[in-house]
């Protein structure tokens, strides 16, 4: 098997696009470069903050039994809110199912996201008016959806890019190499985010592939970009340029960002047995967030702009609480009514069918 | 206007009429646009409308299934041509966790009007994979819609239905009767895509037929007028949702009733339909339904066809045991085969 912690092929990448060190340091790329002023750095800080808390409180509130399961994005927040950042007002995202702050950045209504994972419901907004297509559960099922709306923008030429999200798991599907192919071969304005979060559950992305991920994107005849993850700058500044390629006609991008998962997969899984507190500890190092904040201080940010963003995280929080709480429990009879658009007799009889049987135990007609 | 055409032109005409009514309309699948398709079933169409409504795509099902998912939420109308129904298989999950879903998974927002072409069936013979009648597995999955036209009228009609509607809809052409021609009124209005039809009515027995096995139980009653039986051929037409109220009205009169599929026999239509009219009709009813179908093997080596399908001597031999109270009680174990009332 050799090394698990190295891919067995392929040739060492050449530059991972860091734009920001753990430290809190900016330095320059050759090719990509961030130009956001200071209150544009303190925005992606308050966003990644606020995503944070939103996750924290999904992870508790799976802990107290209130949602079925939740899968935690703790330490992906650059990756969520910096490639979301990067989005145009007529882009679109197909996102997998850990992009709960996509979501919310997006917004999708708390109630919605809540409520997929308290299982009241399988997603319930509307993505045309939110430009965020449903979670996909089925690991990688969701690009090849990204990259036929990609196709249906060009046929209508229309403005938008569509940016999809899948993990390093994902790349191992045949589906997603067909996105990929299919993406290509049409030059469609569609940008392939890949969050390698270094686990697909137990399995190390080093065996998901035995090429580095981005090293995929030339035998599909698209430029492949290695980006630190956890950069949010550098993040937003290689998926706008992606973006804004695919918005030119210049077709797909795949972009690795290199993250780091580092909650479990998801509240039902034990990641101790499968990697070790070393490795854990080395990407706390790295926080997205440690290092956004170590700059802003730099620049002379107010401590008042941080007391602000932890007050604002505590009443989303708080918010996200009240949400749960308020979320009513789905009827299945009204589970029958969209099943299809035109509704069938077959579907109308067995509706009235549970109707009745429920009524006999006072339940509502 | 009516012309005599093969189902094959018919389809052609009828995917032809919805490209020109609606230009979202997009046409996707192996093969389909320079040659026309392996079957001819949209020769021309990329000549008239484009390569961008007709695609040629990749060899790569399950892409060409997710594409068209993707292009349906963008507000097109595609139609896959999926090339044998063998070859469905690789995109058999974004059908079933995908297509299938979106618009319950979306709490009704989300629309996915596309439309799956499959060759299916039989009776050409054909190599592995080219022969398949894997209809009952898309029947079992909510939120798809099946359909089989069985003549070229219905072809013509039934896939301008299947592309107007708003649902997915799996529309499986009878393959070996693409040449099989008729009278086709592109003027006339079609019944509801959603319903079944009386093809030939009787009083002896019911036949239940849909897709290719139609024209074979019309030849069976036919044949059977040699030897006085009058038999009843019903086209189901709709497989997803089933309209089985016209089989229901024919087997309380014929008393009557023999399922007739190329698919497997254990958990193929048949045995839905068979429970269905035995809730709905048991006391009209003087035997048990009885079943004429593919066997329960993989498909066979094509020169062996004819005996796998159910053809004209399988379906009268049936329909004279039931007559004579001597039905097939399908007994695992081979006794009592024919069993006997009372």
């Amino acid at each position: 098997m050799g090394d698990a912690r190295a891919h067995p092929g392929g040739a060492p990448v050449q530059r991972c696009v860091q734009l920001l060190t753990p430290d809190g340091d900016r330095i320059d790329d050759p090719e990509f470069a961030y130009d956001g002023d200071q209150e544009a750095i303190a925005q992606l800080f308050r966003q990644m903050v606020l995503i944070r808390r939103i996750d924290t409180e999904g992870f508790a509130l799976q802990r107290h039994g209130e949602l079925g399961l939740w899968p935690p994005l703790l330490g992906q927040e650059a990756a969520q809110v910096g490639s979301t950042a990067a989005l145009g007002p007529d882009d679109v995202v197909y996102p997998t199912y850990r992009e709960a702050g996509v979501a919310w950045l997006m917004g999708v209504d708390l109630a919605d996201l809540i409520g997929q994972w308290r299982c009241s419901t399988l997603g319930s907004w509307d993505m045309r008016r939110h430009r965020f297509g449903p979670l996909s559960i089925v690991i990688g099922a969701h690009p090849l959806h990204a990259t036929g709306y990609a196709l249906g923008l060009k046929l209508r030429e229309e403005e938008g890019v569509v940016l999809t999200h899948f993990g390093d798991g994902a790349s191992s599907q045949g589906d997603v190499m067909e996105a990929l192919e299919f993406g290509a071969l049409d030059q469609v304005p569609v940008v392939f985010f890949c969050q390698n979060n270094q686990y697909a559950i137990s399995l190390p992305a080093t065996r998901q592939s035995a090429v580095p991920i981005v090293q995929r994107a030339s035998g599909f005849g698209m430029p492949g970009v290695q980006v630190d993850g956890n950069d949010v700058l550098a993040v937003q500044a290689v998926t706008a340029a992606a973006i804004d390629r695919a918005r030119a006609g210049g077709g797909p991008t795949l972009i690795e960002a290199l993250t780091y998962r580092m909650g479990p997969h998801t509240t039902s899984d034990d990641p101790t047995r499968y990697r070790d507190d070393a490795e854990v500890e080395s990407w706390r190092a790295r926080d997205p967030i440690d290092r956004v904040r170590k700059l802003l201080q730099r620049l002379g940010t107010p401590s008042t702009f941080f007391a602000d963003v932890d007050a604002e995280a505590e009443t989303l929080g708080a918010h996200v609480r009240e949400v749960c709480s308020a979320l009513p429990e789905p009827d299945l009879a009204a589970w029958f009514d969209h099943v299809y658009a035109e509704q069938t007799d077959e579907l109308r009889a067995q509706r009235g069918e549970y109707v009745a049987w429920r009524s006999q135990y006072g339940g509502v007609a | 206007m009516t012309n005599d055409m093969s189902l094959s032109k018919a389809l052609n005409a009828g995917l032809r009429a919805a490209m020109a009514a609606d230009e979202t309309v997009v046409l996707m699948g192996e093969d389909i646009g320079r040659l026309g398709g392996v079957f001819r079933v949209t020769d021309g169409l990329q000549g008239e409308f484009g390569a961008y409504r007709v695609m040629d795509t990749p060899l790569a099902e399950s892409g060409i299934v997710g594409m068209a998912i993707g292009l349906a939420h963008a507000g097109f109308r595609p139609v896959v041509e999926i090339q044998f129904d063998g070859f469905v298989y690789p995109a058999y999950d974004q059908i079933v966790t995908q297509l299938a879903r979106h618009f319950a998974r979306s709490g009704g927002g989300l629309q996915v009007p596309v439309v799956i072409r499959i060759p299916y069936g039989g009776g050409i013979g054909a190599v592995e994979h080219h022969s398949e009648s894997p209809e009952a597995q898309f029947v079992m999955t909510p939120g798809l819609k099946v359909v089989t036209p069985a003549t070229p009228q219905d072809g013509y009609w039934m896939i301008q239905q299947a592309i107007a509607a708003d649902d997915p809809v799996i529309f499986m052409e009878p393959k070996r009767r693409y040449w099989q021609t008729g009278e086709v009124d592109v003027d006339a209005s079609p019944p509801s895509l959603w319903s079944s039809v009386v093809r030939r009515e009787g009083t002896d027995a019911t036949l239940i037929a849909y897709g290719p096995t139609v024209t074979t139980c019309l030849e069976a009653a036919e044949a059977a007028e040699a030897d006085e039986l009058d038999l009843e051929v019903i086209d189901l037409r709709t497989l997803s949702p089933l309209d089985l109220a016209p089989v229901y009205a024919s087997v309380r009169r014929t008393g009557h009733a023999v399922v007739v599929h190329e698919a497997a026999r254990t958990l193929g239509l048949g045995a839905e339909i068979a429970t269905r009219i035995t809730q709905e009709c048991f006391y009209s009813m003087e035997a048990p339904v009885q079943r004429v179908t593919g066997y329960d093997t993989p498909y066979p080596p094509s020169r062996a066809e004819d005996e796998y399908l159910p053809g004209i001597d399988r379906i009268l031999d049936t329909v004279e045991a039931l007559l004579s109270d001597e039905w097939v009680t399908e007994s695992p174990s081979g006794a009592g085969r024919w069993g006997r009332v009372g």
